[in-house]
Parts: C-alpha cells; sequence; structure tokens
C-alpha cells in the first residue's frame, strides 16, 4: 500500500487497483475549518486534472483534483453531515472519494512521501 | 440570580454578574417572533366582507404564523436594532473599493416627492414627462461626465450593469458575425463579480497578471489578445488604487485585435470631472450609482449601475430608454434590429436616479472636480502619513482615492490583518477593506472618500498609528480578541456555515425539542 | 460647497505633508491630455433650495397616483406604506450603514435580515429565502439558471401567463438559448403549460395570480413538473395575495420568486424593487444571493452573519451561483417592518379588502356597456376587453385624470389579439368614488 501526493495537496492511498483520495493535512490546516464538501457522483468518470470534488471553508472554496484518471467507485457520505472530518481525521476518517484507477503508470508521476514533505517545508 | 425589583439598589452591584442583557444603551433585542404573536398589529384596516367565488378555491387554508407588532413596539424594536449598527453618519468607513461618502437628505427629501415616488411605471407616458426628463438630464450628466455617446440607466446594481455591459459586447460582436470569440481577460487584481460577469455570460476568463508596481502591463495584454478574445474588464483606476498609466495602449491594442473594452467604474469617484473614460477608449463602463453619486448603502443596496457606452456599442442598448419624439419625450420599451432586450422588468432604479441627480446639481461640475481631488488628496494624506510605519506594496506612483498597504509590516507579531481591522472596531472606526484585492498579501485597501474632514482624518491616522505600533511592540491579545467594545464579539462562522440556521423557528418545532 | 469639509488652507497643509506641488501631481500617471482636458460645460454647484426648485419642477410634470382614480397593478401596485415604515427606514444607522460583512458592528441589518428571511419563508411555505435580489424580474432570471443547475437539464417553459417583462428578462438572461419555450399570451387563462414539459425540462415558470389575473392551478402544475424530475418555479407579482391564497410552498413549488415592493416600498416609477426569493432546504446550497444565519459569538451570545458565502462571486468568481452582490437591503428592511407591522392578523386583513375592493370593481365593470371582464378568478387584478383599441382609451382617460389600467398591447405590442385589453388592479386604497368615476368615464368614451 503507497501514498503519492500532488502538488495540490492532494494525496491518494493505492489499494490494489482503487485510490483512496482525499487532502493532506497540510492543506486542512491552510483551508481553516471544513464547512461543506461537494462530492462527485459514483460513477463520474475522471480525467488526470479534472475537478472531482469541492471542499468549502468559510473564506474560501478549493476545487478537488483527480491525481490519476479513473472513476469514482466510492464517495465518503459521512462528509455531508460531518465535513469537519476533514479538519479532524484528514486521512483516514476524513478522506473525499474512492476511484479505480485506469492507468496504474499515472501514479509514478506522482510526489512520494519524500517530495511532498519537501515541498511544504 | 434574582434581582431585588421592589427598592432601590443601594449597593454597586456584584462584580462577578456577567450581563446578558447587554449594555445599557444597547439592550440585547429578541427576534421580532419573540415579541410579537400573530394576534397583535401596527396598522388598522376594516375587516372586509369577502365572497370567495372568485378565489376558485385556492384560499389559504395554513396559517401564515407571522408575527405582529404595534406601533409602538415596532418602533422600539427596530431603533434598538438600528443601534447595533455602525453608519456613516456616526463614523468614519475607511473601506476601499466601496466609496462610503456623505449621503445628504436633500437627496432622500426629493426622492420622495409624489411626482417621482408615487408614479407608477406603467403609466401613460403622458402622465410621466417630468420623470422621462430626469432620466434624460442624469443621462446627460453621466455622459458628459464620461465623454461617450449613450447611457443604458436600467441595471439595478453595479453587477448588473456589468452583466449589461458585457451583454452589449457579446450582442454586438454577434450581429458583426464575431460570436466565436469567448475568451474575457481580467486581471487578477480584480473585483470578483467581473469573473462572475464573464462566465455568467459563458465566456471563459483568462487572468492577467500585474506587473510588480500594481497596473497591467501592456505587453501581457497585447500576448493575451487572439482573435478569440471578446473583451477585456479593466478597472481603472485599479483595484489597487493606482490609475492604468497605460491604459490608452492598452485599449488601443484591444481595439486592434477587434475586442472590447469593459470598464469597471467602481473607483469613478476618483476621477469624476477630471478625467473622462470615454478619452481613454473605453467602450461600456458602469457607474455605481450609489458609490459615486451619493446613493445611500442602506446596509446592502438597493444600489444602481448604470452603464455608458461608446458609439459602437450604443445602437445594442437594452430597453427601455427615453427618446425625443415629436410629441414630447418617448419611452422606447421594446427592443429594435439587433439589442439585447430587457434586464429588469421596468425603467430600473428611479429612485436612486433622482437621488444621483440632486447630488450632482448640489455639486455641479466644479463641485464634482473638487470632490474627486478631495478624494485623492484624503487618501494620499493618509498614505503619507502612515507609510513610515505601514508597509506599502507599490510606492512607485501616487495613490488615487484610496490606499492600498499589506501585511509585511505585522510580519512576526502574531496579529493579522483581520486581527489589525477588528481593533479598528474597538476604536470607533468601521474595518478597512481587507485581504482585497487577492495580489497583496494581507491586503488593507483604505479609502477615506472627500466626506472626510483633516480633523477626522488626523484621528484615524493617529489610532492606525498607535494600533501599528502596539502590533509591533507584541501586544498581539488586543487584537487577537477583539472587538471587545462592540454589541457583539468575535462570531462564529464556521458553525454559521456548517449547519446553517436561516430563520426563525418555534423552539417546540425543533429537533432537539421532540427528543 | 456644503458636502467637502477642506479649506483651502487644509488643502495646503495636506499637499504639503504629501510632500505634492499640487493637486496635479497626484494624478501625474494619468495621461497629460486626458487630464482636465475640456470644459464639462456643466452647471456650477448650486444652494439647496435652487436644486430643491429644479427637481419640483420636474416632479410636478408628473402625474402622482393621489392625484385622481388609479387602477394601474401589471407587476407594481399602489398600497399604502404606514408612516412608521418610512421614518424607521431613515434611521442613519440603517440607511448609512454598509452591506453587513462586519458582524460585530452590523448586528441590526444582520438581525433584521434574518426576520425578513423568517417572514419571507413563512409567507411563501417555503423551506429557505435569501437576503433579496434586485426585484421579482431578475430574481425570476436567477431562478430559471438555479433549476438549471439543480436538474442539470436545459429546457425552460415560461406559462404563456407570466409577466411580458419578466419573459423578456428570462430570455435576456438567456440569450440565443433555443431551449428556453415561452408560450404565447394567454390573457383568458388558457393555454397548458403541463403539455410542454417532458423528460428534458428543467423548470416550468407558472405566475399566480397570472399577469391577467387568473388564479393558476400550482398543485397541479407541481405534480405534473415533478412527474417529470422538472422543478417549478412559482412567480407572483402582487405579494399581498398571499394574505388570501395558498402558499405555493404548500402546493409544491420548489422556487419561489416574488416581488415584494406592495409590502412597504412606494412605486418610484419602477424602482428600486424587491425581489424575494425561496426555496427547500436542500436546494441552498444552488440559491443566489446573500443569506443571514445564526450563530454565537465569543462569548456565547446569539448573534447573525452573513453565511454560505462560498457560492458568491467575492469567493468563488467565475464559478460564483451568480454575480449578485448589492440586492435590495434597505426595501427588504421596508418589507420587513410593514410586515412586522401587519402581523398575520393585519395581513390577512389587507388581502381580504384588496379582493373585496377588487370584486367591487369587477362587479361595476361588468355593467359598463362594451366592456367584458374575462376573469373568473382574481385576486385583486384582471382583464378587460373594451369595444374599443386600449391603448386610445386608456390615453383618454388620462387626459380625464383617471389612470384606469394598462393596455396590454403596450407589453405584447406583436399580438394583434390583445388589442383591445386592459389590465387593472384594485387595492385598499382604491375606493367607491374612484371606481364610480371610471366607469361613468368608460361610459362616455364607450358610448
Amino acid at each position: 500500500m503507497t501514498t503519492k501526493f500532488t502538488p495540490d495537496h492532494e494525496y491518494i492511498r493505492v489499494e490494489g487497483s482503487t485510490g483512496i483520495v482525499g487532502i493532506t493535512p497540510y492543506a486542512q490546516n491552510a483551508l481553516g475549518d471544513i464547512v461543506f464538501v461537494e462530492l462527485p457522483s459514483v460513477g463520474k468518470v475522471l480525467k488526470k486534472g479534472d475537478e472531482a470534488a469541492v471542499v468549502e471553508s468559510v473564506k474560501a472554496a478549493s476545487e478537488i483534483y483527480a491525481p490519476v484518471a479513473g472513476t469514482v467507485s466510492e464517495i465518503n457520505e459521512a462528509l455531508s453531515g460531518e465535513p469537519g472530518l476533514i479538519n479532524t481525521d484528514p486521512e483516514s476518517g476524513g478522506w473525499i472519494y474512492k476511484i479505480t484507477i485506469a492507468d496504474a503508470s499515472e501514479l509514478d508521476g506522482l510526489l512520494d512521501d519524500a517530495a511532498y514533505a519537501e515541498l511544504t517545508k | 440570580m434574582s434581582m431585588n425589583k421592589q427598592g432601590r439598589p443601594t449597593g454597586t452591584g456584584t462584580s462577578d454578574f456577567a450581563s446578558t442583557s447587554g449594555s445599557a444603551l444597547l439592550p440585547n433585542e429578541p427576534l421580532l417572533f419573540e415579541i410579537g404573536d400573530t394576534e397583535h398589529s401596527g396598522v388598522d384596516l376594516p375587516d372586509a366582507e369577502i365572497n370567495t367565488a372568485r378565489l376558485g378555491g385556492f384560499e389559504r387554508k395554513m396559517p401564515l404564523d407571522l408575527a405582529g407588532l404595534t406601533e409602538p413596539e415596532a418602533m422600539r424594536h427596530y431603533v434598538r436594532l438600528s443601534r447595533l449598527n455602525h453608519s456613516i453618519d456616526s463614523g468614519m468607513y475607511p473601506l476601499g473599493s466601496c466609496t462610503m461618502k456623505h449621503n445628504p437628505r436633500l437627496n432622500e427629501k426629493m426622492a420622495r416627492l409624489p411626482g417621482f415616488a408615487d408614479i407608477h411605471p406603467l403609466q401613460p407616458v403622458s402622465t410621466v414627462q417630468g420623470a422621462l426628463e430626469l432620466m434624460n438630464q442624469l443621462s446627460h450628466w453621466l455622459m458628459t461626465l464620461t465623454n461617450t455617446s449613450a447611457v443604458a440607466l436600467t441595471p439595478k446594481a453595479g453587477a448588473h450593469g456589468e452583466l449589461l455591459g458585457m451583454m452589449t459586447i457579446k450582442a454586438a460582436q454577434q450581429a458583426a458575425g464575431q460570436g466565436h470569440r469567448t475568451i474575457v481577460l481580467v486581471p487578477e487584481s480584480a473585483h470578483g463579480t467581473n469573473p462572475a460577469t464573464a462566465a455568467f455570460l459563458g465566456y471563459s476568463v483568462k487572468s492577467i497578471p500585474a506587473r510588480a508596481d500594481g497596473t497591467v502591463d501592456v505587453q501581457a495584454v497585447k500576448d493575451a489578445l487572439s482573435p478569440e478574445v471578446a473583451a477585456i474588464m479593466l478597472t481603472n483606476p485599479n483595484t489597487c488604487g493606482l490609475f492604468e498609466p497605460q491604459v490608452i495602449e492598452i485599449a488601443q491594442a484591444v481595439h486592434g485585435a477587434g475586442a472590447f473594452f469593459y470598464c469597471d467604474g467602481a473607483n469613478f469617484n476618483a476621477i469624476m470631472g477630471v478625467v473622462r473614460p470615454g478619452d481613454l477608449g473605453i467602450d461600456a463602463m458602469h457607474i455605481n450609482l450609489h458609490k459615486t453619486f451619493s446613493t445611500p448603502h442602506g446596509g446592502g443596496g438597493p444600489g444602481a449601475g448604470p452603464v455608458v457606452l461608446s458609439a459602437a456599442l450604443a445602437p445594442f442598448a437594452p430597453v427601455p430608454f427615453v427618446r425625443q419624439g415629436s410629441d414630447g419625450l418617448e419611452l422606447v420599451e421594446h427592443t429594435e434590429g439587433e439589442a439585447l432586450g430587457r434586464i429588469t422588468a421596468f425603467q430600473g432604479q428611479m429612485g436612486m436616479y433622482v437621488r444621483a441627480l440632486t447630488y450632482m446639481l448640489s455639486h455641479g461640475g466644479d463641485g464634482l472636480a473638487q470632490a474627486a481631488e478631495d478624494a485623492v488628496l484624503n487618501a494620499n494624506y493618509i498614505k503619507a502619513r502612515l507609510g513610515h510605519v505601514f508597509s506599502v506594496p507599490f510606492p512607485d506612483y501616487p495613490t488615487m482615492h484610496e490606499a492600498l498597504f499589506d501585511d509585511s509590516f505585522l510580519a512576526g507579531t502574531g496579529v493579522t490583518t483581520l486581527d489589525f481591522a477588528k481593533a479598528l472596531i474597538d476604536e470607533g472606526f468601521h474595518p478597512m477593506t481587507m485581504y482585497f484585492p487577492l495580489v497583496v498579501h494581507g491586503a488593507m485597501l483604505v479609502e477615506p472618500t472627500e466626506s472626510e474632514s483633516k480633523q477626522t482624518l488626523d484621528h484615524f491616522c493617529d489610532v492606525m498609528e498607535e494600533l501599528a505600533l502596539d502590533a509591533k511592540a507584541g501586544n498581539a491579545a488586543r487584537f487577537t480578541a477583539a472587538p471587545l467594545h462592540a454589541p457583539r464579539r468575535r462570531l462564529d462562522e464556521t458553525r454559521a456555515a456548517r449547519a446553517p440556521i436561516l430563520k426563525w423557528e418555534r423552539p417546540e418545532d425543533l429537533p432537539q425539542a421532540a427528543e | 460647497m456644503r458636502y467637502l469639509p477642506h479649506s483651502a488652507a487644509e488643502r495646503a497643509e495636506m499637499l504639503g505633508v504629501i510632500g505634492a506641488a499640487n493637486i496635479d501631481a497626484l494624478f501625474s500617471a494619468v495621461p497629460a491630455n486626458a487630464l482636465k482636458s475640456f470644459d464639462l460645460g456643466l452647471p456650477a454647484h448650486s444652494p439647496e433650495f435652487l436644486v430643491e426648485a429644479h427637481m419640483k419642477a420636474l416632479a410636478g410634470q408628473n402625474h402622482a397616483g393621489a392625484d385622481g382614480p388609479f387602477f394601474i397593478g401589471a407587476g407594481a401596485y399602489r398600497h399604502h406604506v404606514p408612516a412608521t415604515v418610512d421614518h424607521l427606514i431613515q434611521r442613519s444607522e440603517f440607511l448609512t450603514a454598509y452591506t453587513p460583512y462586519q458582524p460585530e458592528i452590523s448586528q441590526g441589518t444582520l438581525q433584521m435580515l434574518f426576520e425578513f428571511q423568517t417572514q419571507v419563508a413563512k409567507l411563501t411555505g417555503m423551506d429557505v429565502a435569501n437576503a433579496s435580489m434586485y426585484d421579482g424580474s431578475t430574481g425570476t432570471a436567477e431562478a430559471v439558471l438555479m433549476a438549471r443547475r439543480l436538474t442539470r437539464r436545459n429546457k425552460v417553459v415560461l406559462s404563456g401567463g407570466l409577466h411580458p417583462h419578466y419573459r423578456d428578462v428570462v430570455k435576456a438572461y438567456l440569450k440565443d438559448d433555443s431551449d428556453l419555450e415561452c408560450l404565447s399570451a394567454s390573457p383568458e387563462g388558457q393555454g397548458d403549460i403541463l403539455d410542454h414539459i417532458d423528460e428534458e425540462t428543467a423548470a416550468i415558470v407558472v405566475q399566480t395570480p397570472d399577469f391577467y389575473g387568473h388564479l393558476r392551478n400550482i398543485r397541479a402544475a407541481a405534480d405534473a413538473a415533478h412527474a417529470k424530475g422538472a422543478l417549478l418555479i412559482v412567480v407572483i407579482t402582487e405579494v399581498v395575495s398571499l394574505g388570501l391564497l395558498e402558499a405555493p410552498g404548500a402546493l409544491g413549488a420548489d422556487i419561489v420568486v416574488a416581488e415584494g415592493q406592495s409590502i412597504g416600498n412606494a412605486l418610484n416609477f419602477g424602482g428600486p424593487y424587491l425581489g424575494l426569493l425561496a426555496t427547500r432546504k436542500e436546494f441552498i446550497r444552488q440559491m443566489p444571493g446573500r443569506v443571514c444565519g445564526e450563530t454565537v459569538d465569543a462569548e456565547g451570545q446569539r448573534g447573525f452573519v452573513l453565511t454560505l458565502s462560498t457560492r458568491e462571486q467575492h469567493i468563488r468568481r467565475e464559478k460564483a451561483t451568480s454575480n449578485i452582490c448589492t440586492n435590495s437591503g434597505l426595501c427588504a428592511l421596508a418589507f420587513s417592518i410593514h410586515m412586522a407591522l401587519l402581523g398575520e392578523a393585519g395581513f390577512t386583513r389587507l388581502a381580504r379588502l384588496n379582493h373585496a375592493n377588487a370584486c367591487k370593481l369587477a362587479d361595476a365593470l361588468e355593467a359598463v356597456p362594451g366592456v367584458e371582464v374575462l376573469n373568473r378568478t382574481f385576486f385583486n387584478e384582471m382583464t378587460i376587453r373594451t369595444s374599443t383599441p386600449a391603448a386610445a382609451l386608456i390615453e383618454r382617460l388620462a387626459q380625464r385624470g383617471i389612470l384606469g389600467g394598462v393596455p396590454v398591447s403596450r407589453l405584447e405590442p406583436g399580438d394583434p389579439g390583445v388589442a383591445n385589453l386592459i389590465v387593472l388592479a384594485a387595492t385598499e386604497l382604491t375606493t367607491e368614488g374612484d371606481i364610480a368615476a371610471l366607469c361613468a368615464a368608460l361610459s362616455e368614451e364607450l358610448a
């Protein structure tokens, strides 16, 4: 199981052919209290870089892009009632959506732990 | 705790008593629905007998549950509410890009003349010749001050004017077989309504970066121009408070590429009577009557956003508009040719037209120019007085009617722009515009307007300076806790947005009551 | 100049502090040939009494509503506004306040907006309302766009009973849009919009009472729309009707748009007016415009803030739900105060009085030879067919000092079928003497 990162602060945790996408602790901290999450619909086909979801704080709305191409297979319904999960538990309970990865080679173009840590230093 | 209501208290009270009722002159005011009920009314009306035969069975069966107040109750409720507001009449609004100037009361008196307030938009035009003449005179002033060929009066506010201006551009281009132009250039310092308007009309927005000196680079505009570009939306003076020095070259480049120049006129107050936008090459510009021409802001409207148009766009102006006919003034109410139609039900904001023309006549052409010069003088005075303590991001040019600071002077203090602005509340001022324009970090945009006296400006500068020095001295708590002396402390906006409560519910109807 | 505080000496002193030789030095970024390179030819500043005289002369050329019998409605209505309303909205703290972006010092405006939203939600029978739109017509256009976002469908059908100007505003907002279907004018209440709904339809727009005064069956429209997955937008131009008619929310409406001018606001020749927009709770993220919500402050005290602002242009920029910014705050205050003064008891009496007077008007008009009342149902407004063309007839009535309604041809010039139709309204201000004067004049003109 590996986790990769985009320069836009999304993470994708790879479990087989599925990727679990959310935003990093660094990103949630920069955004502040999340008040609303606009989730994609299951079955939505995304190209790498497509807008997949929107997270809103009081003063900002940020698009969440697809780190790789694929199809949305599941969404985190818990965020509808409790968007603050992204703040309190961004990497586990605050995941946003799962994607069936179309082309695993796209993962190679993303940042690994060390590179992302360097970016947000 | 229970209070002794019988006798006169003799002590000074208990020091640990935390008041939940507000202060002596600013009592907390319950909601209207917590004071009134459905039986009380402050209006005496006869109870008419009706026969429901003509209601087709559609008459109301459910009660409305609308609370009423008698007149004395209503008077007290709203007067008490009013006292919780800051207002121009009670203190300065150094609010950049908003032009909060004095609102003369003659304007209000004139707008209430029955010949203006009590006329219907669909009366026969023969019965409203004075109203049409007023619209004509206002148009004349607006066209003269901008040196343009036409004006569409009807837009209801600045953003509506922007929408109309861009719709006019779209109509003109479609008529000329240029409908393939789908890109609008918007400098990144622009007000949010600009990209919102362009997107609303189906344009894609291409952002133009600002130069290091805060102005738009003519070369960046030229590089972005192409046969697909419909227009540029440029604010001048810009949102950094600077007059765009290359505006004429930008206009020429835009026109050379077959595109139009939309000017956001939000900052017209800096140049009215001194510079005519038509001389700079603009094709369309909205003018916020509620900023530049002193119609009151009213706690968020109504505004009015007439749009002046160049000769190229004039034929595409919306209806209705006033025209001289053979038998007096006419109101043209139906689209001729390829104009874009109607953007509001009636003639626009007549009440604002009356106020704006009253203001113009009071000032005269000479007074408007003097007002612009004083607005610019005041902003430069603030910049000069505070420049040694605050950080000025764009020092190369004199500022126009607003002074822009960034937050680098707060570096390491633990005080943010927001904290600083909230501390200004405790000193009796409305905060300045914060975090706008976006091109400056932690922006503080101060627009004093021409209405402030030197004495007020000096007091404001003294307070700003004292606050800045206090922040630098490490007294962060004063800022992070501010405001301490307003009717409310900082409000929990996260809570408001996460579980929105947008109307009052009877306590017994709330979910927890059912548990 | 009475509005400018500086003396010449103060200006000079300030220039000295700035270090500028003269005022023109502050305009150095302006191209030299554009700075004061003209003579405006505008009059010079003027004392208050002369400005007042100028404006009074213009006002005096207009026939005000109080100058004679008055029967014009058609989207703007002449009602009585209590003196208290106009006094209160001229309080400095309401009149000269900015948009309440700083909630700590704007609780007056914010609490008022919260009360206003509650009143509008109750009146329309909807879950939530926003803090106002410019007017009913632009609100209708915004509602259409909102319905498209919600359904991700494009087709929109406008009823033939929708105010023609509202239809024109929607057409302008949706320029060149082939998915907009406008049904032809239906002055006799005919035209069945229900036959035009299909699986591509985002919304149908139905006005009640409609432009011609007929009361429309909202329940049937809602059921038909919902059966195809479309939304029902209900438009109301005479909000006083809600004192007597069932709330559209109780009948299945998805979005309600109303012109709120009738309550608290004068005719003003067309503006400023007040757009009301209310909807279901699940749709609030796609609702345009500002909205005020309840919260608490740092000490736990109840307070109000503008909220859900991430939908708005200053944050979402090109992804905003609408570009609307300034709305109709002070008109909303006037509405809210007037509605608070009325209360349910007063509002109901007001509506009944309007309907009673309209019934008297209809009965009297029926008795005039050459006049036919087209409505079987109405609230306070109706359409008549006259034996001569309406536009000239209305003009002749005006010359007699009677404002006798609106000739439909003024709004629908391309439709010969409406040449003899007049839309008229009665309100609580209509007297039996007014009705008698109108009918007498009509009898003479049509004889």
